[in-house]
């Protein structure tokens, strides 16, 4: 595949994830900040904005800390980089690039997205909750037009790398801020608000309930995110993913980021709950941001920049 | 009653032979349009729109904030072609591009027909877009033009005559496709009811005369587009996924040891056939334009030594010329030994003495235009024009007689389209596309394009023309698709 319109695609779901993961961060802060047992409004409406690491350029647009100017900022403004209507406009742009490449129906699918955005923008705002379930939806028909639809090949391969790079990323981060909030928090009530949030925010809800059975603590919510392989978003499944993508792409390029990969994989197949926290919850997640990181980089100066 | 609006007098209408009477090819068709309601006719239009934005069948992305892109509007009131009528075309078509190719491999090679005195030396040598680069090599089968886009207009004589030929990048195929496909979402119980011969297979039939174009076994075929900002951009990268084969920009190829490559994740690929959406002026910045941004550098010295094909051919645009229309007629006879089946629109060369005395005496009646122009510039239309023009463009023609050629004013016929006022009849033209490999392959009908002002000739998507689905029908079902 050329490696510009591989480029394209990886780019391209890499915005389409980052759009939904802004969208199920949002959603939950908003529904966080209404209620009673949780902490200050305004401490649930920052953690969008601390793990995006946005919160002081949102402090200087912004005087409060609202719930009308976080869904103004995270959803509609234009001129932030990693809203949601800037990732879909990016998103559709790759698209609009790669259109020869995806099939008719992805094609549709996010241009139909981009279409009712822009209908949307146009007029009164969505209130946020809907909005919040619409951007969502709108990323499981994508998903379902590109499972459905697009051949095994090395475009929905690349597709597939941009989108589980992102999601590591983005699960990891949720992980580290809330890890930080766990060690100031005390109540049982909250913190049981507290890690359902996160669960929810990540779509595990229902997964974690199903493995633990009602129990709900830290150690379980960090085992389920990072190191089982069942749940969609935790950071070893998003590895495995990677892992399993980068050996289907043919060709010789790659090895750098192969390696690396599959180390880290190895890393999260063989470690413990026990063993991360002797090295440190917090030291563990900045060390996988980083090597998540790596792979990308990787990924781009032996795929996306090569020949 | 009918709700189609009657014919304006003296113009022939492709659906009416007056008010009530429609030709024999409308008739089933006709009845329908009378028994629909216009509102109903209005809310499938309004469909139409929402599936064409959705489809991104758009005309430039210009990346601005609220993402407007346009439509070329869309009127789905077809124009219907008679199976016999079609195979006249269709003949004519054959002839006239293979005459054209012809021509292009002897003006590059042995010159026959300037020899012959048929076609004036320096018409042909002194063309701005007669390519020196291009003499004495010979391409695979001799074809210059695999892919040519013919316009006809009928008159009010009732014939088709050919407008222009269209020989470098001819656009708008994609529209054919996308308009059959609309008609068949939107008005599925009209495919019942008319045996319409279908144009869908035309990406097939392109991949298969861009394989042929290469002596290479099994070619890597790529679409070679200026990028997603041009505005026919849809029709590249529609064209390439419906072929299965890769759309490149220049930035993607490169040339090394005397072939060109792409840039791909797994290393550099041959590229053998390069179907270009890009003109000559911009394929190589070491031949041509230094300024281009688009092209390849090396290009040309790949193509020359025949490592390469680029379909079309550089060099095609001498064949298509307005100084060269007038000689087509000539070509057919002197290359095939053929009279003509196509009619050319009767056109008066000012360098001849005898026509620039014909047309000093008749310039209120003619349209009379510059050899080079495009666009409607350096143009005068006659029965439009004031005394004043007239005498001034007299004026200009004497001065410099070898850069006009002169027409008579056509009136193109019109077919009725859904407009503001009603259900109106609108001028039309048709431009069918040629396909030349091993053998010549057209799908039936074309591009049907609409002048949607009243009274207008002008029938360019950029000052507001539309597009039309072309039915030609298909009065034997076994022999509507010989080719494919």
């Amino acid at each position: 595949m050329l490696s510009r319109t591989a480029a394209d695609l990886f780019w391209l779901s890499r915005y389409l994830e980052r759009a939904e993961n802004t969208a199920r961060m949002l959603d939950v802060a908003h529904s966080m900040a209404m209620m009673p047992a949780g902490r200050s409004a305004e401490q649930e409406l920052a953690a969008p904005l601390r793990v995006t690491g946005t919160l002081g350029a949102f402090r200087e647009q912004h005087a409060r800390l609202t719930v009308a100017a976080l869904y103004q900022y995270l959803a509609w403004d234009s001129t932030h980089p990693a809203s949601i209507y800037s990732c879909l406009r990016v998103a559709r742009e790759n698209a609009h690039a790669v259109r020869g490449r995806i099939t008719t129906e992805m094609w549709e699918t996010l241009n139909a997205t981009w279409l009712e955005l822009n209908r949307m923008r146009s007029g009164r705002h969505p209130a946020l909750k809907p909005f919040c379930d619409w951007v969502k939806e709108r990323s499981h028909l994508w998903r379902g037009a590109t499972v459905g639809t697009l051949a095994r090949g090395d475009a929905f391969h690349f597709l597939r790398l941009g989108t589980f790079l992102e999601r590591a990323d983005n699960s990891a981060r949720m992980l580290e801020v809330k890890q930080l909030d766990a060690a100031e928090e005390g109540s049982t009530l909250r913190d049981y608000y507290h890690w359902s949030a996160l669960l929810q925010a990540l779509g595990a809800l229902e997964s974690h309930q199903d493995a633990y059975l009602g129990r709900i603590d830290a150690d379980t919510v960090a085992e389920l995110l990072i190191l089982r392989s069942d749940t969609p978003r935790s950071l070893r499944s998003c590895l495995e993913e990677i892992n399993n993508t980068l050996s289907h792409i043919g060709g010789p390029q790659g090895r750098r980021a192969k390696g690396i990969a599959r180390t880290l994989l190895t890393q999260l197949e063989f470690g413990s709950l026990a063993e991360l926290r002797t090295a440190g919850l917090d030291r563990f997640l900045s060390d996988f941001l980083g090597t998540i990181d790596r792979i990308g980089s990787g990924i781009r100066e032996e795929y996306l920049e090569s020949a | 009653m009918s709700n189609v609006q009657p014919p304006h007098p003296g113009i022939p209408d492709e659906m009416l032979v007056d008010a009530d009477t429609p030709r024999p090819a409308y008739r089933s068709y006709h009845a329908w349009l009378s028994r629909v309601a216009e509102q109903e006719l209005r809310a499938k239009r309004s469909e139409a729109e929402l599936l064409f934005q959705r489809v991104g069948i758009t005309f430039a992305l210009n990346g601005e904030d609220d993402g407007a892109e346009r439509l070329i509007p869309f009127d789905f009131v077809p124009r219907i072609i008679p199976a016999g009528e079609w195979e006249t075309l269709e003949r004519g078509l054959r002839q006239r591009v293979a005459a054209l190719n012809a021509f292009l491999g002897d003006i590059y090679g042995e010159q026959r027909i300037l020899q012959a005195g048929l076609v004036p030396a320096d018409l042909v040598l002194r063309n701005a877009q007669y390519q020196v680069a291009m003499h004495g090599l010979a391409l695979p089968r001799s074809i210059y033009a695999h892919i040519a886009g013919i316009d006809l207009v009928r008159h009010s004589d009732g014939n088709y005559y050919v407008l222009e030929d269209n020989l470098r990048v001819p656009s708008g195929v994609s529209y054919m496709l996308e308009n059959r496909r609309m008609m068949m979402r939107l008005f599925p119980e009209l495919f019942a009811e008319h045996r319409v011969a279908p144009v869908e297979h035309y990406p097939n039939l392109l991949l298969r005369t861009l394989r042929e174009a290469s002596a290479v076994d099994d070619p890597n075929v790529v679409v070679l587009t200026p990028g997603r900002f041009n505005s026919a951009y849809f029709e590249h990268a529609f064209l390439a996924r419906q072929m299965g084969v890769t759309l490149v920009e220049g930035q993607d190829l490169f040339v090394r040891g005397g072939f060109v490559h792409m840039r791909t994740t797994s290393g550099p690929r041959r590229v053998d056939v390069i179907y270009r959406r890009i003109d000559d002026a911009f394929l190589d910045p070491l031949a041509f334009r230094a300024d281009s941004m688009l092209g390849v550098p090396g290009l040309l010295s790949v193509y020359r030594a025949g490592n390469v094909v680029l379909a079309n051919a550089i060099g095609t645009g001498v064949a298509d010329d307005k100084s060269m229309y007038p000689y087509v007629p000539e070509m057919v006879r002197f290359y095939l030994g053929e009279e003509p089946i196509l009619r050319n629109v009767p056109t008066w060369c000012l360098r001849r003495p005898e026509d620039l005395a014909y047309v000093e005496e008749h310039l209120g009646e003619l349209v009379v235009k510059e050899v080079h122009g495009a666009g409607g510039y350096g143009m005068l239309v006659g029965p439009a024009a004031s005394g004043e023009e007239i005498a001034e463009f007299r004026g200009r023609i004497r001065r410099d007689p070898h850069n006009y050629i002169a027409q008579p004013t056509l009136s193109l016929s019109t077919c009725p389209t859904l407009v503001e006022e009603g259900i109106a009849p609108r001028h039309i033209d048709l431009r069918p596309f040629v396909l030349s490999g091993s053998t010549t392959r057209i799908v039936p009908g074309g591009l049907t394009r609409v002048a949607l002002k009243r009274g207008s000739l002008v029938v360019n998507s950029s000052q507001g023309g539309g597009t039309k689905d072309t039915w030609v029908l298909a009065e034997d079902p076994r022999a509507e698709d010989g080719t494919c």
